[in-house]
């Protein structure tokens, strides 16, 4: 039987699907048997799933621009 | 037809833009440019260092193209210039404090959990598309920096643990490590904007 701590420190890989089988059916069954680590379990993956969707910071269109005048130039040099 | 719905093969494309073609390295920046930044906003947390950073990486990816070698990924490595210039904004920004992605952080303890309440079903309803937003960036922005660049590589930039070490200079135990205490410390945070309202009173541990 896993201590708490033991499934904690698992958790990452276990919630990545990047444990064996044996390591997997000693955390199902330490999540069947203790609530509180099926919720971290839950939470955290939620949490995971929640960051993936987030979205992205738009660029400000003078900055997108700056930058490609900046390469247009390096481009210009280079070609000398 | 060009410029349809067919992504031309990026192997390709950055062969392209290793041959001189203009358009195959515009191609990568509109591809990774939005990513860039927002790796950038997470890192430096200040819009300007960010734009700043953007600019610069992609420069220098352009600069460096001859260099790049097509054992990793381009992402990988844009990503990695970019973190090593975010990282320098950073540190001039706090002349006062070093900043490390190799500084000592606690270890054992902060992986327990301190807030363990059940989530509702749909917690993002509760808030808006810009209060979700909100909630999101305070909560990983408030982590220290080398659980913040850890977590931002994997679970949202979504790189491998191989690709995050490398793109760290760091072992992979310690991006394991870190990621880890990362996702445990945000799933603490949001756990206050998440959770049953009538879990509020329960006492756990």
């Amino acid at each position: 039987m896993l201590t708490c701590k033991e499934f904690l420190q698992e958790l990452s890989d276990y919630l990545d699907e990047n444990v064996d089988a044996e390591i997997r059916a000693k955390l199902e069954q330490h999540i069947t048997e203790c609530p509180n680590c099926w919720v971290v379990c839950d939470t955290t993956k939620r949490t995971i799933r929640i960051y993936k969707g987030m979205e992205t910071h738009p660029i400000a269109p003078e900055i997108e621009a700056r930058l490609l005048e900046a390469l247009e130039k390096k481009r210009a040099a280079a070609k000398k | 037809m060009p410029g349809t719905t067919q992504i031309p093969d990026e192997t390709a494309v950055v062969l392209q833009a290793r041959e001189g073609d203009a358009k195959a390295f515009s191609e990568l920046v509109r591809r990774y440019e939005n990513k860039i930044f927002r790796l950038a906003m997470h890192i430096t947390q200040n819009r300007e260092d960010a734009e700043d950073v953007l600019q610069e990486t992609f420069l220098k990816a352009y600069e460096h193209l001859d260099q790049f070698q097509g054992n990793s990924k381009f992402y990988t490595w844009i990503v990695r210039i970019a973190v090593n210039q975010a990282l320098m904004k950073l540190r001039k920004r706090k002349t006062d404090k070093t900043v490390s992605m190799d500084e000592t952080i606690d270890t054992g303890e902060d992986t327990i959990a301190r807030e363990i309440a059940a989530w509702d079903e749909n917690p993002e309803q509760r808030y808006s598309r810009e209060e979700m937003n909100e909630i999101l960036t305070t909560a990983v922005d408030s982590l220290a920096p080398p659980y913040r660049a850890v977590f931002v590589l994997r679970d949202i930039e979504e790189l491998s643990t191989e690709e995050t070490a490398e793109a760290l200079d760091l072992s992979i135990p310690a991006v394991k490590s870190r990621l880890l205490r990362a996702r445990l410390q945000l799933r603490d945070k949001l756990t206050r904007f998440f959770k049953h309202k009538e879990d509020d009173a329960f006492a756990y541990m």
